[in-house]
């Protein structure tokens, strides 16, 4: 891994539509990474992945009920770190509270931050003043 | 969601005629199963050959589907899963609970 510096800021109505949007995005800027030695498609669909969970997770869990709510997506490489910030407005939720159900059990949801956390190096969520944050790192290279 | 369903003599196979399946247009998937299920479909084959990407949604859609037609003694299939698709059911370990081939004729309706 080189000396990648990039800066993506994205803002979406919090509505699953624009799901693929803020996925493909990812996906682009992971294919752009000329210095990732790494395999960049593989990178591609994870950041997809995780883009598309944490957004949808913000939707679920973050955006006040029938409110036409905007999100943001702010996706940071520095060096070998690749940040990315999923903020919301609503009420949040606790992140373990998501994150304790077992995926092999045959329930039909529950899976977004155990995919999440599988595919990136760390995850956290807090609530400030001003709104919650999803903040997902991963280790380039 | 864009779908085509086709009856044959041993399987109705389900198309899932989209590169990607979300929590956008994963209900839709569900209910479409779950349709054809509740129509008495014993052998439901989901062709996701042109599939490029799916989401826990998209896995959560496909296990209603599974389940539904294990309560009904129905056989459900998946046909043509890609390797990242396929790498999303082995991250959740649900390639454990899926019948999967790449094509409908390696398998038998006997079996």
């Amino acid at each position: 891994m080189g000396t990648n510096s990039v800066a993506v800021d994205i803002v979406v109505p919090s509505r699953t539509e624009y799901l693929a949007l803020v996925g493909s995005i990812a996906e682009c800027l992971a294919r752009s990474l000329e210095a990732y030695s790494g395999d960049r498609e593989a990178l591609a669909f994870d950041l997809n992945v995780v883009l598309t969970e944490a957004v949808m997770n913000a939707i679920q869990h973050g955006s006040p009920l029938s409110s036409p709510d905007m999100l943001r997506v702010r996706i940071d490489i520095e060096g070998e770190v690749l940040s990315i910030r999923v903020h919301d407005s609503g009420q949040g939720f606790v992140l373990d509270e998501l994150a304790e159900r077992d995926p092999a059990a045959l329930e039909e949801s529950g899976r977004g931050i155990f995919l999440i956390r599988a595919l990136m190096d760390s995850v956290s969520y807090r609530k400030t003043p001003s709104g919650n944050v999803l903040e997902l790192k991963k280790k380039l290279g | 969601m864009n779908v085509e369903v086709e009856r044959g003599e041993q399987w109705t196979v389900l198309r899932v005629l989209e590169e990607r399946v979300d929590a956008h247009n994963s209900g839709e998937l569900k209910s479409v199963l779950l349709e054809l299920l509740e129509k008495n479909v014993a052998s439901l084959a989901v062709d996701l050959s042109q599939v490029r990407f799916i989401d826990s949604s998209g896995l959560g859609a496909l296990l209603a589907g599974y389940k539904n037609a294990n309560l009904r003694q129905a056989r459900l299939l998946l046909v043509g899963v890609q390797p990242r698709v396929q790498s999303m059911f082995e991250l959740t370990r649900l390639h454990h609970v899926f019948e999967m081939v790449n094509h409908l004729d390696e398998v038998s309706i006997q079996q």
